[in-house]
C-alpha cells in the first residue's frame, strides 16, 4: 500500500514535470485518472478494507495526505496553465489602438441656423414667443403699416423686390410686428426670425439674408428696458464683458430710434481691425415703437408703449465666428459647414 | 451732406477741434462718415519770396531762383521752367521732402547740373483753380497777391486749410441737409449762439406783378410757390468767397446768378431756380400738371415726353421747367440775361420722386426735394437769394413778390408733460434740463398747469408727438444716461417655440444624427434651373420678381431641388469627396397668377448626397430615420421623375398620399453637369407630414410573452418586390410585428428570372407564449399566403 502511494506520487510528479505545455483539458483528464470517482487515489481509499485494522489510521492518513497533495499540485498546475494561456492570448490579440475609430459622424446646422437657435434660446427664456411671418408680403405689412407710406424717402433705405404692385419680398422682418399685433393683445413679447430680401449684392450684402425682429408691447415699457434686454442679450451671445451703446438713429416705425453697438469682442473696446479702430461694432437697430404703428394695429398708444429691435443674422454669425466674407455663408461648402458643430 | 468747417464757423463759434466736433455730432445722431482735411495732399509747401533770378548756364528755358522762405531758409535755390516769375514775387514753394496734389513727392535734386532744393508750384499742382484762389488757373507759377509772412503754410493762404464733414443725415432730418442746418445742430450741441443768415435786401419800387403773372394750378403738388422779379442784372463772376465755398462743396462756379441759386441750396437746403424772363412768353408763369405727351428739353439738352402726373412750370405756351427736377433749356440763364424771375418753391416730395424715377432724370434739386423741403425755409431762401443779389450789387430787386401758399403751414404744437417724456425714456431728466435742451433746439416751451406746450421750429416738419421730443432730449442729454432695466412693469409671458417649430427642430436633429449638414440657399432661382431639370413647365407656375437682380435670381422657387443640385455640384467640383446635405425651407406656391392673394409658403425638406459609401439605400435611410423617429410608416413605389434615373427613383407615400420623391440623378444629366460621382437627391413635402409629427408620445406596454424570431429564405420571381413580400408576410399572420429583408441572392441554383430573398420575421404573441408548434403553424400560413398571392416558394 505504502509503495502504491509512493508510486502514484511519483507518477503524478513526473507527468507534471514533463508535460509543461499541457492543455487544461488534458490536465483535467489526467487528474481524473487519480482524483476522479474511479481514479487510482479513490481506489486506494476503497482498498482500505483490506488494510489491517491497526495500520488503518496510518495508511488512512497517508492516503489523505496524498489526496491533499495531489489536489494542490493539480490546482497549481492549472493556475500556471491558465496564466500561460491568457498570456498567449493577450500576445496574439494585441491590436494597434491608434488605428482609426469607427463611428457615425454627426451633421451640423448652418451657421445662420446656429446663431438663430442661440438667439431664440436666449430670448425664449425671457418670455419671448417665436413668430414666423410670410416672406412674400403685402406692401401694407412691409411698409405702410410701419409708417412708411408710398414714395416715402425711407423706402430708399432698402431696395425692394416686387412681385406685383401690392406684393413684394419682405425687406425686413419688421412686417412681423404688424401681423403679431393684429392677432394678439398686449402683453406681447415676440421674436420674429426669417429670410428677407433686398436688391443688393456684394461682399457685405446678399440679395437674400436673415433678420431677427424683436417686439415688446406692454404697460410702462421704457427705453431703459430696451437697453437692459439688449445688455443681457449681448452678454449671453458674446461674452459676459460685452457692453452695448445706444446712439440716435432713424427708423420710421420707432421713435426714438437708436442704433445699438456692441463693445468689440476682439479687442474689448480698445480698437482693432475688426471694429475699425472704434472699439464698437454696429449690430442692430431698435427703438420705441412709433405711436402710429401701435394705432395702425389697434393698440392704444396712451395705454401701452413698447420697443422693437431688428438684427441681421449674417452679421452676427460673421462677427461671432470671424467669417470675413458673407458669400461664404451661401456657398455651402461642406468643409465650412462641418465646422459648425452644435 | 458735405459741410465745410470754415463755412460752419460763419454761424457758430466752434472752439473745439474737428475731431472733437465729429465725436459730438456722432453722439447726437449725425454720423460723420468721413472727416476730410482738404489740404491733406499738400505738405511742406510754404510761401517764399523770390530774392534773385538768373539764367541757367546750360538751359535756355530754365531759371535759377533764390527764395526767402522765412524760417525754412533765406536763400533756398530752386530751378524753375516757368517764365511768369519775377524778383519780389511771393510764390508757393514745395520744399525738399514735400508732397503735392495727386501724390507727387518733391525731393532735392540737380537740374542740368544745378542743385534745386524743391519746386515752385502752379495752382494745379496744389489741386486748386481760380475758384479757390484768383490766379490759380494761370499757366505758370501761382503768384500770391496778399502780403503774407514768408514761410506761411500755403494751405492757409489758398483755402486748403479746412475740413469737410461728410455727414450721414437720417431721412427724418431733411432740415439738416444744408450747412446752416448742421450749424443749428452744432449751436445746440455746444450751447453757443447761432448767427442768423443775412436776409435783408434793398427793394425798388417796381413790382413783380407788373412784369409777370404767376399762378399755381396744382396746389396739391406745389404747397408753396414764391416768385420774385430782379432786373438790370449784371451777369459776371461771383466773388472769391462764394466761389471758394462752392468749390469746397464740389461745385464749379458758373456766374453770379447761377452761383447764388447753388449757394442758397448748399446753405439753406432750398433748391432755387432763375428763369430768364425775356424768354418767357405771354409774361405768364403757371405751375401745372403736364399735358399728356407734352415735351420739354432740360438744361442738359435731354428731351422728355411728359405725362399728366409730371408737374411743370409753364409760360403762356410751353413748359419752361420740369418742376423741382431741372429747368428748361428754353429759359436758362445766359451771358445776355438781364432780368430774371427767382423761384423758391416747395414741391410735394412723392411726386418729385416719382417723376425723377419715371423719367430717369436726377439733379441736386430733385434729390433735395425728394428728401423734403419745408415751407418755412422756402420763404427764408428767397430772401437770402435777394440779399446776395443786393450784397453783390448785381441787380435791382422788385418791391413785391408772388407767394402762393395752398394753406399757411403752422408750426407743430405738442401739449404734453415732462413725466410723459421721462416715462418713455425710463429715466428722470430734470425738467429744467428738458426745457433747456428744447430751447437750444429752437423749440418754444410754455408751461400751463401741469402741462407743457411745446412749439416746434417751423423747419422741423418731422416733429409729431411727445416721443419726438423725448428723442430730442435724450440725444442731446446723452444716451449714456440710459441705464438698463429689466421690464419691471411688464407681465410674465410664456416664451418658446410652438409645437410646429419644435417638430421642425426635431427633424433637423434627426437629420444631423444621420450626418447630414444643413445648407441655406437663395429662395429665388433661374428659369434655366427648371430647364436643366427638364421641368420647364413648372417655371410657368412660379412667382416672378418684376425687378430681379438678374435672370438667375428671378423666380421664387417651387422646388428646392435645383439649389441642392447646384450645391452638390459645387462641392464635387471643389474636390470635396463626399457630402450629405439637407435644406429645410419654404417653396412658394401661387394660388393664382399674377398674385391676388397671399401665396402659400410650404416648408419642404430637400436631401442630397454623394460619395463612395452612398447608394440608393443610404439615400433612402434619411426618410426612414424620420419615419422611425416619429413612429410613422412610409411606402416607396417606383417613380418617374424627369431628372432622376428611372430605375433608381421612388415616390414616398404616407397614408396613401404622395409626400415626396428621391433617387439617383439621371446619368445623362450628370454627364451634362460633367460630374462623375453618383448623386442622390430627393424632396419631402414637409407640410404634408407636419401634423403627424405633432402626435404626443405615449408609452406602449412591453410584450407580455417572449417574441419569437424566424428566418425564411424564399424563391421569388424577379418582378416581385420586397414590399409585396413584406405585405404578404404581415397578411399571413396577425402575430407578425416586424419583417426585415436581410439578403437577396441571384445565381444558377436559383434559376433564370428568379431571386432568393431572406427575411427575418418577428412574432409577438398576444394571449400566451408561443410553443415551437405555434411558430411553425404561423410560418406555414405565411408560406401559403406567399405562394398563393406571389407564387413564392421556400428555398
Amino acid at each position: 500500500m505504502k509503495e502504491n502511494i509512493e508510486n502514484i506520487k511519483n507518477e503524478i510528479s513526473l507527468y507534471l514535470a514533463v508535460n509543461n505545455h499541457i492543455s487544461r483539458k488534458d490536465l483535467f483528464d489526467f487528474k481524473m485518472n487519480y482524483l476522479g470517482k474511479t481514479g487510482s487515489i479513490s481506489a486506494l481509499s476503497k482498498g482500505m478494507r483490506d488494510v489491517p485494522a491497526e495500520q488503518r489510521p496510518e495508511v488512512g492518513k497517508l492516503i489523505s495526505d496524498l489526496r491533499t497533495w495531489a489536489e494542490q499540485v493539480f490546482a497549481d498546475k492549472e493556475e500556471q496553465i491558465k496564466k500561460a494561456e491568457l498570456a498567449a492570448r493577450y500576445a496574439s490579440e494585441r491590436i494597434d489602438v491608434t488605428m482609426p475609430a469607427q463611428f457615425r459622424e454627426t451633421g451640423t446646422l448652418h451657421p445662420i441656423s446656429l446663431v438663430k437657435k442661440e438667439i431664440i434660446d436666449c430670448f425664449a427664456g425671457m418670455g419671448f414667443e417665436i413668430f414666423e411671418g410670410p416672406e412674400i408680403e403685402k406692401d401694407y405689412y412691409n411698409f405702410q403699416a410701419l409708417n412708411i407710406p408710398a414714395d416715402h424717402p425711407a423706402r430708399d433705405m432698402q431696395d425692394t423686390f416686387f412681385v406685383t404692385e401690392d406684393f413684394l419680398l419682405r425687406s425686413q422682418t419688421s412686417s412681423g410686428q404688424i401681423r403679431v399685433m393684429e392677432n394678439k393683445r398686449p402683453p406681447i413679447k415676440v421674436l420674429s426670425p426669417g429670410r428677407v430680401y433686398r436688391s443688393d449684392s456684394d461682399a457685405t450684402h446678399s440679395p437674400m439674408f436673415h433678420q431677427m425682429e424683436g417686439l415688446v408691447v406692454d404697460k410702462g415699457i421704457t427705453l431703459c428696458d430696451l437697453k437692459g434686454l439688449l445688455d443681457e442679450f449681448a452678454r449671453k451671445m458674446f461674452t459676459s464683458e460685452t457692453k452695448t451703446r445706444l446712439r440716435p438713429s432713424y427708423f420710421p416705425f420707432t421713435e426714438p430710434s437708436v442704433e445699438v453697438d456692441l463693445s468689440c469682442h476682439n479687442c474689448g473696446g480698445k480698437g482693432c481691425r475688426i471694429c475699425k479702430g472704434t472699439g464698437w461694432i454696429e449690430i442692430l437697430g431698435a427703438g420705441m415703437v412709433n405711436r402710429k404703428v401701435l394705432e395702425n394695429c389697434g393698440v392704444d398708444p396712451d395705454e401701452y408703449t413698447g420697443f422693437a429691435f431688428g438684427m441681421g443674422l449674417e452679421r452676427i454669425a460673421m462677427i461671432k465666428y470671424g467669417i470675413n466674407d458673407m458669400r461664404y455663408l451661401f456657398e455651402n461648402d461642406v468643409r465650412l459647414l462641418k465646422q459648425f458643430k452644435d | 451732406m458735405k459741410a465745410p468747417l470754415s463755412w460752419l464757423k460763419d454761424y457758430v463759434d466752434i472752439d473745439i477741434s474737428a475731431e472733437e466736433l465729429k465725436d459730438k455730432l456722432f453722439s447726437c445722431g449725425f454720423e460723420v462718415e468721413e472727416l476730410i482735411y482738404v489740404g491733406a495732399e499738400v505738405e511742406k509747401c510754404v510761401v517764399g519770396k523770390i530774392v534773385s533770378l538768373e539764367k541757367h548756364p546750360d538751359a535756355d528755358k530754365l531759371q535759377i531762383c533764390k527764395l526767402d522762405c522765412g524760417e525754412y531758409g533765406h536763400e533756398i535755390q530752386i530751378v524753375t521752367g516757368a517764365d511768369n516769375v519775377f524778383v519780389g514775387a511771393l510764390v508757393p514753394v514745395a520744399l525738399d521732402g514735400s508732397s503735392l496734389h495727386g501724390g507727387i513727392k518733391i525731393k532735392k535734386g540737380k537740374l542740368r547740373g544745378v542743385e534745386s532744393c524743391g519746386m515752385l508750384c502752379s495752382g494745379e499742382e496744389l489741386g486748386i483753380n481760380d475758384d479757390w484762389y484768383e490766379g490759380a488757373d494761370v499757366n505758370g507759377i501761382l503768384i500770391i497777391k496778399e502780403d503774407v509772412p514768408l514761410g506761411t503754410d500755403i494751405r492757409k493762404v489758398v483755402g486748403l486749410d479746412d475740413y469737410i464733414f461728410d455727414i450721414a443725415v437720417t431721412a427724418n432730418r431733411p432740415d439738416c441737409q444744408c450747412v446752416y442746418g448742421i450749424a443749428r445742430e452744432i449751436s445746440a450741441l455746444l450751447a453757443k449762439p447761432l448767427t442768423p443768415v443775412e436776409l435783408v435786401y434793398k427793394a425798388e419800387t417796381f413790382t413783380t406783378s407788373g412784369r409777370v403773372n404767376v399762378s399755381v394750378e396744382a396746389p396739391d403738388l406745389c404747397p408753396r410757390y414764391i416768385a420774385h422779379y430782379v432786373r438790370e442784372l449784371k451777369i459776371e463772376k461771383s466773388p472769391q468767397w462764394m466761389r471758394r465755398r462752392l468749390a469746397l462743396s464740389g461745385l464749379r462756379s458758373i456766374n453770379n446768378v447761377v452761383d447764388i441759386t447753388n449757394f442758397v441750396l448748399l446753405e439753406l437746403g432750398q433748391p432755387m431756380h432763375a428763369f430768364d424772363l425775356s424768354k418767357i412768353s405771354q409774361n405768364k408763369i403757371c405751375v401745372r400738371r403736364a399735358a399728356d405727351g407734352e415735351k420739354i428739353v432740360t438744361l442738359d439738352e435731354k428731351e422728355f415726353e411728359l405725362k399728366e402726373n409730371n408737374l411743370v412750370i409753364a409760360d403762356g405756351t410751353k413748359p419752361v421747367a420740369l418742376a423741382g427736377v431741372m429747368g428748361g433749356l428754353n429759359s436758362g440763364i445766359s451771358e445776355e440775361t438781364s432780368e430774371v424771375l427767382f423761384e423758391s418753391a416747395k414741391f410735394e416730395r412723392a411726386n418729385i420722386r416719382r417723376t425723377s424715377r419715371k423719367l430717369g432724370q436726377k439733379s441736386d434739386s430733385s434729390s433735395r426735394f425728394e428728401k423734403g423741403v419745408d415751407a418755412y425755409t422756402t420763404g427764408v431762401a428767397i430772401n437770402r437769394a435777394l440779399n446776395l443779389i443786393d450784397t453783390l450789387g448785381c441787380g435791382k430787386i422788385a418791391g413785391d413778390r408772388f407767394d402762393i401758399e395752398a394753406e399757411t403751414v403752422k408750426p407743430t404744437v405738442i401739449t404734453t408733460t415732462y413725466k410723459k417724456i421721462n416715462d418713455l425714456l425710463g429715466i428722470e431728466v430734470p425738467e429744467r434740463t428738458i426745457r433747456a435742451i428744447l430751447e437750444r433746439l429752437n423749440f418754444n416751451v410754455k408751461t400751463k398747469g401741469g402741462e407743457i406746450i411745446v412749439t416746434a421750429p417751423a423747419y422741423r416738419e418731422d416733429i409729431e408727438g411727445y416721443p419726438d421730443l423725448a428723442e430730442e432730449v435724450i440725444r442731446m442729454y446723452g444716451y449714456d444716461h440710459i441705464i438698463g432695466t429689466f421690464m419691471p412693469t411688464a407681465q410674465i409671458t410664456n416664451g418658446g417655440l410652438t409645437d410646429k417649430q419644435r417638430a421642425a427642430e426635431r427633424v433637423k436633429k434627426i437629420l444631423r444624427g444621420q450626418n447630414y449638414n444643413e445648407i441655406i440657399t437663395y429662395s429665388f432661382i433661374s428659369p434655366k434651373d427648371y430647364q436643366l431639370l427638364r421641368i420647364p413647365e413648372k417655371a410657368e407656375q412660379a412667382i416672378k420678381i418684376v425687378n430681379p437682380i438678374g435672370e438667375d435670381l428671378s423666380i421664387m422657387r417651387t422646388t428646392l431641388a435645383p439649389s441642392m443640385l447646384e450645391t452638390l455640384v459645387r462641392n464635387i467640383r471643389r474636390g470635396n469627396s463626399e457630402a450629405r446635405l439637407f435644406e429645410l425651407a419654404s417653396v412658394y406656391i401661387a394660388k393664382s397668377l399674377p398674385l391676388t392673394e397671399m401665396p402659400s409658403e410650404e416648408l419642404t425638406l430637400c436631401c442630397g448626397i454623394y460619395g463612395e459609401k452612398e447608394n440608393f439605400f443610404t439615400a433612402k435611410g434619411v426618410y426612414e430615420s424620420i419615419a422611425e423617429q416619429f413612429g410613422l410608416s412610409f411606402e416607396y413605389v417606383p417613380a418617374t421623375v424627369p431628372f432622376l434615373h428611372p430605375g433608381k427613383s421612388a415616390l414616398i407615400k404616407f397614408n396613401g398620399k404622395e409626400i415626396g420623391y428621391f433617387g439617383e440623378l439621371a446619368p445623362d444629366l450628370a454627364e451634362e453637369l460633367a460630374i462623375e460621382t453618383n448623386v442622390y437627391l430627393g424632396e419631402l413635402d414637409y407640410a404634408k407630414i407636419e401634423s403627424a409629427l405633432l402626435s404626443p408620445l405615449v408609452f406602449k406596454p412591453l410584450p407580455k410573452f417572449p417574441e419569437v424570431v424566424r428566418d425564411l429564405a424564399l424563391i421569388a420571381d424577379e418582378t416581385v418586390t420586397c414590399s409585396q413580400v413584406e405585405q404578404a408576410i404581415r397578411e399571413g399572420s396577425k402575430f407578425v410585428t416586424d419583417v426585415k429583408m436581410f439578403d437577396v441572392y441571384r445565381g444558377a441554383q436559383i434559376g433564370e428570372g428568379k431571386k432568393s430573398m431572406a427575411f427575418k420575421i418577428t412574432f409577438t404573441p398576444h394571449e400566451k407564449a408561443f410553443t415551437p408548434e405555434d411558430a411553425d403553424g404561423n410560418i406555414k400560413r405565411i408560406l401559403r399566403r406567399l405562394s398563393e398571392t406571389l407564387g413564392i416558394s421556400l428555398r
